[in-house]
């Protein structure tokens, strides 16, 4: 077993932070996916050019250079803009907020084509016959798309959340004392970096297996009462 | 938005970006080299072949690029005395070699498991015609599966090259001068972050989508015997050729 000098609670905490970094940055990344597929099949040109640029843009662009822009960039240009119009401000952006964010941002990319393959994979003609009902389109939405469309992209969400929670071992750059930032301090303190760096990856495994089971349970769930051939 | 500073610093970003690519193109080459072998004992039937490589592929796959790479750089030196004794220490105490090896060992992993994938895709009915052939083992391999799987695998395996093309903007963590390390230092010398990260984001984009159109490229001239011959355009061609 590794000896961890007793530092283990400092990646028992890590964990914790990673995890709850890694579930809020989902949140985030589910809404941005909705909002990005809804834009991407909008007929209109100009959520379509958005959603697209969105997408483009954050699939060209390593996750890091993403992270330096928002934790960095973001202060700097809101005090430019405030003092443009005459008002000095001291931002400090949040760590935490930020970490979230940028990585619920980069991967609702991802999200956004999971999504939009899952709408178009909801029949055309289901969508006919609920309006041949009178449904109304907010009613179709809710009865008919999105209870099927949650059920096509569950096993993309999956593989969003297993790239996801690898991500966040990005933010230890901003500090935030997430896992892989924990193991450096604990690293540093004990000088034995490769136990401490070996114990993280150990943990990113079971995190992964654990993942691996549960979504397998969801998409039996998810596909209960569906006829396989 | 300030210009000057883009024009300015533009030799050091593209000079970073010299070194992004060679770090890119090296651990690829080898990362490939070693994911064919690994890719083969994954689809073996003999648990002496298929267990290490399933586990190495778990492994690299299940953790993050950024944990490797620190496991290799800075866990090395818990090993110094081990590695010194087997003339082994100079290449773990340089970043390069360190930025190298984890970004190789990570992409063959990912490899291995693209092709493993698509060794399982190609058609029984192809195999069985090679078998009936008189071939089989190695010759099988290398004349049939092979050949197959990589055209199948082409299209997962451009995602891995830009997977890995941006991952090693993590390298500037560990020190190298890559186009995030130049962006980083200039950022910390001139405070001017908005114009220098969104420069290097647009060099990343442009190499990003050069990779992709490259690939499309190999993969529309991989397919060509499976393309439909445009008979008729050639034809029309010919008549409207012939007409004046």
């Amino acid at each position: 077993m590794l000896d961890l000098k007793g530092y283990g609670w400092m990646l028992r905490d890590g964990l914790e932070m990673t995890l709850t970094v890694g579930f809020s940055a989902l949140g985030v990344a589910v809404v941005m996916g909705l909002l990005g597929a809804w834009g991407k099949l909008s007929s209109s040109p100009v959520a379509r050019g958005l959603a697209g640029t969105y997408t483009t843009v954050i699939r060209g662009v390593p996750e890091l250079i993403l992270i330096l822009i928002v934790y960095y960039g973001t202060p700097t240009l809101i005090q430019s803009i405030a003092s443009s119009f005459g008002h000095e401000i001291i931002i400090d952006v949040n760590r935490f907020i930020a970490g979230i964010g940028t990585i619920g941002f980069i991967y609702g990319a991802f999200a956004t084509e999971v999504f939009r393959g899952a709408v178009l994979a909801v029949p055309k003609g289901q969508l006919e016959a609920a309006q041949a009902y009178g449904m109304s389109r907010p009613q179709i939405v809710r009865r008919i798309l999105l209870p099927q469309v949650l059920r096509f992209a569950l096993p993309g969400l999956g593989n969003v959340w297993m790239v996801l929670i690898k991500a966040t071992a990005l933010i230890s750059v901003i500090q935030l004392p997430e896992l892989v930032r924990n193991a450096q301090i604990a690293a540093g303190s004990t000088r034995q970096p490769f136990t401490f760096f070996f114990a993280t990856a150990l943990i990113f495994l079971a995190i992964t297996t654990v993942s691996m089971i549960i979504q397998h349970r969801l998409e039996a769930w998810s596909n209960r009462g569906i006829q396989r051939g | 938005m300030d210009f000057q500073v883009i024009i300015d610093s533009m030799p050091s970003l593209l000079e970073g970006m010299v070194l992004t690519i060679q770090i890119t193109f090296l651990s690829l080459v080898i990362g490939f080299a070693m994911a064919i072998p690994l890719a083969l004992m994954r689809v073996s039937k003999n648990p002496l072949l298929w267990m290490p490589a399933y586990g190495y592929i778990f492994f690299f796959r299940g953790t993050p690029l950024l944990v490797q790479l620190f496991l290799i750089y800075f866990g090395g030196g818990q090993f110094r005395e081990q590695l010194e004794m087997l003339g082994l220490w100079v290449f773990f105490r340089e970043a390069y070699f360190c930025a190298v090896f984890s970004l190789a060992l990570n992409t063959a992993g990912y490899t291995a498991e693209i092709l493993r994938g698509a060794i399982g895709a190609v058609p029984t009915g192809e195999i069985e015609a090679a078998k009936a052939c008189g071939m089989h083992g190695q010759l099988l391999y290398r004349r049939i599966v092979l050949p197959k799987a990589f055209r199948l695998a082409i299209q997962a395996y451009s995602n891995e090259v830009v997977f890995l093309f941006q991952a090693t903007s993590l390298v500037s963590i560990i020190t190298l001068m890559d186009l995030t390390g130049y962006a980083r230092v200039i950022v910390a010398r001139t405070f001017d972050i908005y114009e220098i990260y969104i420069t290097a984001a647009l060099l990343y984009l442009c190499v990003t989508y050069g990779i992709l159109y490259v690939f499309k490229k190999v993969e529309h001239r991989w397919s060509a015997h499976l393309r439909q011959r445009d008979t008729d355009d050639v034809d029309e061609a010919a008549i409207t050729a012939s007409m004046h």
